[in-house]
């Protein structure tokens, strides 16, 4: 049977010449922690199951920073790798890909045009393409306080989850769970589903969230933002249907290794490549 | 595709030379290696020109490898493709997998290997390997040397003599992937 997948995420910002890794709190404050392809090939090495990067500058100009970062990371690096951040069109997928890159990222230009997730499924096959979702919690007073959206009881309350583009920076009132079912129905092959609540707090993933849109899909469903320890990721593969787990900050600063989180997770009885 | 690049990369970080050919006049008498990513019949209608140095190559005893529809091509032909002829340097065809979980199969899944004596898996036994299809070989001879469980048997690779294929992507299945590969270039 399929293994859980443990994924270091490297947020890139490409403002430098060979760009960087860096790591937001809470979508803000920003740390830095090393050089993308670098970082990529120590992770490959230590057992990641596949890389993602996020270009975080997001501006154009750019793009052939980006370019050269997966063009030096795929030299070294033999597990699928995954680039988000600035794909608008299928044009910017095929350089992407052509670099490279096993899968892209889409989250913005989907939300906007969600056709763009037809087009990169029937142009790379649905594996190629995966829906990244930053969801938001808004709570409510009660299950049915809102209509036309889904809603979640948390251990905070009931709430529903709402999609933000643009890092986190915008957002158009739109249901990311309905968001996800639609995703699945217009060809993506995976779903990167980030709690904005929990990203860069460390303090686990929003179980809650994951565990709502997992169990709606039959995709694979990469959990994001919040993890802090091992423990974390146990608790996502235990308490809900994530086929992935993916993390940052403890990788980056050396709080944890990928062969630790591997090896504690195979204890507790959790199948992974080891 | 991504792929095409990924095993030339892989390849060359194990110490290879490998050529990129987008027509069948470059092939030279090394070992072949057939990659590829999508759909049988755009994958062979690309391939077609290539089809009778391929043959060819396989008769004078040439290693050669496919990866992924790379494999599928090697065979007669594919449900994905009824109408489309495959290579046909091994009897039986692809077909769908009958499996009642999620497709496309893909992830790391674990390899059976069912004939020890393959010479892809010299060395280094069983492991997790890196798929993504939807579509297996069902071969008529017995060539079968992995499988894989993804709620039933799914061929992994194949061998016969000369001719060996991966149904997993032996350049994205990490360090056990490239000792496949090794394997291959010291035929």
């Amino acid at each position: 049977m399929l293994s859980k997948r443990i994924i270091p995420c490297l947020d890139c910002d490409l403002a430098v010449p060979s760009g960087r890794v860096v790591k937001g709190i809470e979508f803000k404050q920003i740390r830095y922690a090393g050089i993308p392809w670098e970082l990529a090939k120590k992770y490959y090495e230590e057992g990641a199951d596949e890389i993602v990067f996020l270009d975080i500058t997001a501006s154009h100009e750019r793009r052939e920073t980006m370019i050269h970062v997966i063009e030096k990371t795929s030299e070294n690096v033999f597990v699928p790798l995954t680039v988000g951040g600035g794909i608008r069109n299928i044009e910017d997928a095929r350089k992407v890909f052509n670099a490279g890159a096993d899968k892209v990222a889409i989250n913005t230009a989907a939300i906007e045009n969600p056709q763009l997730i037809n087009d990169i499924a029937k142009h790379f096959g649905s594996q190629a393409c995966v829906v990244a979702i930053d969801a938001k919690r808004r709570f409510i007073a009660s299950k049915d306080a809102v209509k036309d959206k889904i809603t979640v009881k948390t251990p905070e309350g009931f709430c529903w989850f709402e999609c933000s583009i643009y890092g986190g920076r915008k957002f158009v009132g739109m249901d990311a769970i309905k968001w996800a079912i639609e995703a699945e129905e217009r060809g993506a092959g995976e779903i990167l589903l980030t709690s904005m609540d929990r990203d860069g707090t460390t303090y686990g993933y929003d179980i809650p969230l994951t565990k709502a849109i997992a169990e709606k899909l039959s995709i694979p469903v990469i959990a994001s933002g919040g993890c802090g320890n091992p423990e974390h990721m146990y608790e996502v593969f235990k308490e809900t249907q994530a086929s992935a787990a993916l993390a940052a900050s403890i990788f980056h600063y050396g709080t944890y290794s990928i062969i630790d989180v591997k090896k504690y997770l195979a204890k507790k009885g959790i199948e992974v490549r080891l | 595709m991504g792929n095409l690049r990924s095993v030339y990369n892989a390849i060359k970080f194990l110490g290879g030379e490998p050529i990129l050919v987008s027509s069948p006049d470059e092939l030279n008498d090394g070992k072949i290696i057939i990659p590829g990513v999508g759909a049988f019949g755009d994958g062979m209608k690309n391939f077609t020109q290539f089809v009778p140095k391929i043959s060819e190559a396989i008769s004078s005893g040439a290693p050669v490898l496919g990866i992924c529809l790379g494999l599928h091509m090697l065979f007669e032909k594919s449900e994905e493709s009824p109408d489309v002829r495959g290579i046909g340097a091994i009897k039986g065809e692809i077909i769908k997998i009958r499996t009642k979980l999620k497709l496309p199969h893909m992830g790391w899944n674990f390899l059976n290997v069912q004939k020890k004596s393959c010479p892809l898996f010299k060395g280094i036994g069983e492991g997790y390997a890196y798929f993504v299809h939807s579509y297996h070989a069902w071969p008529k001879v017995d060539v079968v040397a992995a499988t894989t469980d993804y709620g039933e048997k799914v061929t992994a690779a194949i061998w016969d003599e000369n001719i060996f294929g991966t149904q997993f992507h032996p350049e994205k299945s990490g360090a056990y992937g490239l000792k496949i590969l090794k394997n291959f270039m010291r035929l």
